[in-house]
């Protein structure tokens, strides 16, 4: 199962790339593992603005359906629509071409709160 | 062998049905029916001769599983053998033909044979009085929540939180939200029961209901269950009971008794109306006295010697089926109920709870049993000690289908890891239990030795196998030409 | 016990191996206090012939559509049923099957109620179709929790033209989540469009229409259709199934929802049920439907199969977020109603229809030229119609029993004086209509 360095985590499961003011959002290999095969995922519209923890979507796999949270408050300025006919991709690459939404984060001392790879690693006990 | 769609074997101008000639003087439709009314192109039913429809359906009904073929150990459904004279009793042309607008004269032996199921359903549960109206266990639990909801509002208090353990059937937490309360989920005790410590906790003035279901999911007797009562009742709560293990209970102990003033049962699972697939099924509803002013409109009474409908209970939360509810179904069981009579019932649970712990007895070896007690009418195993070998409890419920047993329900409850829940009821013989078990111990040797097996499996069934992720990425739910 | 197969031999071997030596120690944990002291007060158990005397007698003490000509309707009607329907769904194969939870050994069922589904949809022009509701009531009463849960509102507009006990259906299902159910009054038996018009706002989440409406009558769905989406609502219609042979498919006029009773298709009346809910919708709602849904996939070998797919909306999945309580449906009368449609037909449900409505305008145009009875609304209808009579509906009905005939609704009891509501369909013949034209002139 892959962790990557350069990202932060959640205790939701769910990895943040940061490039200046966007943080990129997806969920882990070790989620898309324990969802199993997921086939539909929920998007919030480009333009919506959420605060830290407040629920942006849902994910399905075949017989699981988890919230998606978002870890940082911010306005959605992107979202994956590609995921919309393939969202297998979160499964085959779940931290490329698998990413969900990208968020213009008002608050950027949230990352602060947010687990590092190490972090991530230990929670779920691997 | 795939059988083709009834669209796929469809042909021009071929139908099924006769009728009469039309004995009126035939008008043009566009006189009738204004033509922005009438459909531009005709519905694209199928087009086949009787023969070949019922081949067709006949050859469907072939691959399924069913209680007449075999063993169907599903936890919770109380799949039990169904009387065939219930289909003849139901199907009598003084049940089957009657229009629900019959005026009551014309309905009396309807009328009578509810009023006395009726009776006979407060005596099992020991309840005041019940409403046989909801269609199934899930409406009954909506409808028992939707009482509560009018009681405290005829109270004027305001309860907001209905408690359900975390061993639920996933109707309860359902029921609860569509009926306006919020469901607060507590966690069971290492023995798999209601702990009366979070109880005393979480009951409070804000708590509306405590939705329990005895024996719980785990086939266990929650043996503190009045105690639980007092509790609820002192902090003026009201106790409700999922009644769909009600086949361990009968004329051994009755949930009235056991302080709860809110129930459903499924007469499709206790009292032995067949499934159908899925349904019909039935789920009255019995409550105590205080309640009895919010149950679903109309009510039969009894006036003399003759029966009536009476609509007229202003506090009643109104009606939750079109007419009264599973007509036929209610024939079903006290059909049922008759043939048994009172030994007979105690006689179904005794036996019931027998078969239970005989096959858990069976089994107890060879998987792992997360709760060791004696259980009721069910059990639930887990196939957690065969995670080493690469197997799920998926893979065995699959494998079972080889031997041509059904599965017993899997991953529920949610509190057990690879959950296999496994209800015999009091219908299969001992042989039947000893094949049962037989073939869950191969089973579980194969997933030592030969993995593969329980990975490829099934083989013999009529189909492998399914994709359901595919079927849930490529979501075709209809036939397009 | 004819149906428990142990003898007391076998339960003695069985508490043996349990290693108990009586049956008592298995329950030893439920208290004593809560044990009953005594027998359950319920009669001693009957023979299976004498059951079925008993319940021969019951049913004797009924009335039927045998035994009278009926016109009664109100939401079950006395269609015809093809005798193969109940050779098929007296299978045990698919009444003793439980919900096709293992596919694998649950192809018929699951592959049964994908046709039924397909034939759903093709009947109301919609995207999707569910695998059954309870009856026509509980269907409407979740397209009303549907559309609050799409729109985020809790308002919905009811004309009282739809049937008065679904109304009464939809206010339970609303009550617990206090939605607001505003009824519409109606002018001539149908919704007035401006009156619709002046009413809505944004503030509703949609509007619940009947098509034919409980008097029979055809509403102006094409109006009603554009207000509703003007103002940005959900529009649900609620059908009857046999009327859809002829009439234009709610999908052509842009439904969102379409419910309706499945009674009509191959269901015996039984007293009020069980019946089947049908519920259909776009696709763009495919998450928000409740109940079961079958979907099409294939095995590891590449062979066509079904499931049921989308389980997440449900129950046993979401919990208490699900879309729905629903979880036992109706399945053998979805069943019933796919092997009737299959009888029928393309050729068979037109036809159907045709004769339900050339046999109710027969019947309402011979009652209209009675002295004393006119048709109570002048709009076009299928094949129920309202009558005003000058004599009291009650008594018209008791000089009917007499000639053995159930003459119809007295809408007395929906607060409606002087009506009669009455249902014609293709089983009713010419002469029973004279018959029953024959009865209304000689009361009076």
């Amino acid at each position: 199962m892959e962790i990557r360095e350069n990202l932060h985590y959640t205790k939701e499961h769910e990895w943040i790339l940061v490039d200046g003011d966007i943080a990129t959002v997806g969920i882990t290999d070790y989620a898309q593992q324990e969802l199993g095969d997921i086939v539909f995922v929920e998007l919030p519209e480009v333009g919506s603005e959420f605060t830290s923890m407040e629920s942006f979507g849902v994910i399905e796999a075949v017989k699981t359906v988890a919230d998606l949270f978002a870890p940082v408050s911010g306005k959605i300025v992107d979202v994956n629509n590609v995921l919309i006919d393939r969202p297998d991709l979160i499964n085959s690459d779940a931290y490329g071409e698998g990413w969900i939404i990208k968020i213009e984060m008002s608050n950027n001392e949230e990352l602060n709160q947010l687990l590092d790879a190490a972090g991530y690693k230990s929670l779920i006990g691997d | 062998m795939e059988e083709k769609l009834i669209f796929e074997i469809s042909s021009d101008s071929k139908k099924g049905y006769t009728l009469p000639a039309l004995d009126v003087q035939a008008k043009d439709i566009n006189e009738l029916i204004p033509e922005e009314f009438q459909r531009k192109s005709d519905a694209e039913l199928p087009q086949v001769s009787e023969p070949e429809a019922v081949r067709h359906f006949v050859n469907l009904s072939r691959k399924n599983h069913h209680i007449d073929k075999g063993f169907y150990p599903l936890g919770s459904c109380t799949m039990k053998y169904n009387p065939k004279v219930n289909e003849e009793t139901a199907k009598l042309d003084g049940f089957r033909n009657v229009h629900p607008f019959e005026d009551e004269r014309f309905v009396q032996g309807a009328l009578k044979l509810m009023k006395e199921l009726e009776e006979y359903l407060c005596e099992i549960l020991g309840t005041d009085v019940v409403s046989l109206q909801p269609a199934a266990g899930s409406q009954g639990e909506l409808s028992g929540i939707l009482i509560a909801k009018r009681y405290f509002e005829k109270l004027g208090e305001e309860r907001t939180a209905v408690i359900i353990p975390d061993s639920a059937h996933g109707t309860n937490p359902a029921s609860v939200s569509i009926g306006g309360f919020k469901a607060f989920q507590i966690k069971s005790n290492e023995q798999g029961k209601l702990d009366i410590e979070e109880i005393k906790k979480y009951v409070d003035k804000n708590t509306a209901v405590l939705m329990v279901t005895n024996p719980n999911t785990l086939g266990l007797f929650e043996e503190q269950i009045f105690e639980i009562s007092e509790i609820v009742h002192s902090r003026g709560a009201l106790m409700y009971m999922d009644g769909a293990n009600l086949n361990a209970l009968m004329g051994i102990t009755r949930p009235g008794d056991m302080g709860f003033d809110i129930m459903h049962v499924n007469l499709h699972k206790t009292f032995s109306a067949p499934h159908g697939g899925g349904g019909p099924g039935s789920g009255p509803i019995g409550v105590v006295e205080r309640l009895e002013p919010f149950l679903p409109v109309p009510r039969i009474i009894k006036d003399g010697s003759s029966f009536k409908w009476n609509y007229s209970y202003k506090n009643s939360i109104g009606k939750i089926h079109s007419f009264f509810g599973n007509f036929s179904i209610f024939v079903k069981a006290y059909t049922y109920i008759r043939i048994l009579g009172a030994k007979g019932l105690k006689e179904v649970s005794e036996n019931a709870i027998i078969n239970a712990n005989y096959l858990l007895k069976k089994l107890e070896k060879h998987f792992s049993i997360p709760y060791k007690d004696y259980c009721m009418h069910e059990f639930v195993a887990s196939g957690e000690n065969l995670k080493e070998y690469g197997i799920r409890t998926l893979d065995v419920a699959k494998r079972l289908l080889d031997f041509g047993f059904h599965s017993p329900t899997i991953y529920f409850p949610l509190i057990v890891k690879e959950a296999l829940m496994i209800e015999p009821t009091e219908t299969e013989s001992r042989s039947s239990l000893d094949s049962f078990a037989e073939a869950m111990i191969k089973i579980k040797e194969e997933a030592e030795k030969n993995p593969e097996v329980l990975h490829s499996s099934p083989q013999t069934t009529p189909i492998g196998r399914l994709d359901e992720a595919k079927a849930g990425r490529e979501l075709d739910v209809k036939y397009d030409k | 016990m004819a149906y428990i197969p142990n003898t007391s031999d076998d339960r003695r071997k069985m508490l043996q191996k349990i290693g108990v030596e009586r049956f008592e120690e298995l329950i030893d944990n439920i208290p004593e206090k809560l044990r009953l002291k005594e027998e359950l007060k319920i009669p001693d158990g009957l023979s299976e012939f004498e059951v079925l005397k008993l319940l021969k007698e019951i049913s004797g003490e009924n009335s039927t559509a045998e035994d009278y000509i009926s016109f009664l309707g109100g939401g079950a009607y006395d269609h015809f049923i093809p005798s193969a329907v109940s050779h098929i769904t007296s299978r045990p194969e698919f009444y003793t099957a439980y919900t096709p939870y293992q596919a694998e050994v649950s192809q018929g069922t699951l592959q049964t109620i994908y046709e039924y589904q397909s034939m759903i949809c093709e009947l109301t022009g919609m995207d999707v179709s569910n695998a059954s509701m309870y009856d026509g009531a509980s269907a409407a009463a979740e397209a009303a929790l549907m559309t609050c849960s799409m729109k985020g509102k809790k308002k919905i507009i009811v004309p009282r033209s739809v049937n008065p006990l679904y109304l009464s259906v939809i206010k339970t299902y609303c009550y617990g989540q206090k939605i607001e159910i505003e009824e519409l009054s109606i002018e001539n038996g149908i919704v007035e469009p401006e009156a619709l018009q002046k009413k809505i706002s944004s503030e509703y989440a949609g509007v619940i229409i009947q098509h034919p409406n409980f008097f029979g009558c055809l509403e102006d769905v094409f109006s009603i259709e554009e207000i509703v989406h003007s103002s940005g609502g959900l529009l649900t219609v609620i059908v009857d199934p046999i009327s859809l042979g002829i009439l234009t498919p709610p999908g052509e006029y842009n439904a969102d929802i379409v419910c309706g009773e499945g009674q009509s298709l191959g269901n015996d009346l039984n007293f009020g049920g069980p019946y089947v809910g049908i519920l259909a919708a776009k696709k763009s709602l495919i998450r928000k439907i409740p109940g079961r849904l079958i979907g099409k996939t294939v095995d590891i070998n590449g062979r066509v199969g079904y499931v049921m797919t989308l389980q997440k909306r449900e129950q046993h999945i979401r919990r208490d977020k699900a879309v729905s309580n629903i979880c036992t449906n109706q399945a053998l009368n979805a069943l019933s109603a796919c092997v009737y449609l299959t009888l029928l037909g393309k050729d068979g449900i037109k036809e159907v229809a045709n004769q339900c409505i050339q046999k109710s305008h027969y019947l309402a145009e011979k009652i209209n030229s009675l002295d004393g009875y006119k048709l109570k609304f002048n709009n076009p209808f299928f094949k129920e119609f309202a009558v005003e009579t000058d004599n009291e509906p009650g008594d018209i009905l008791e000089a009917l029993y007499k000639k053995g005939i159930f003459g119809g609704i007295d809408l007395d009891r929906f607060g409606i004086k002087n009506s009669l509501l009455i249902a014609v369909t293709e089983k009713r013949t010419r002469e029973e209509m004279e018959l029953f034209v024959n009865s209304l002139s000689s009361i009076s």
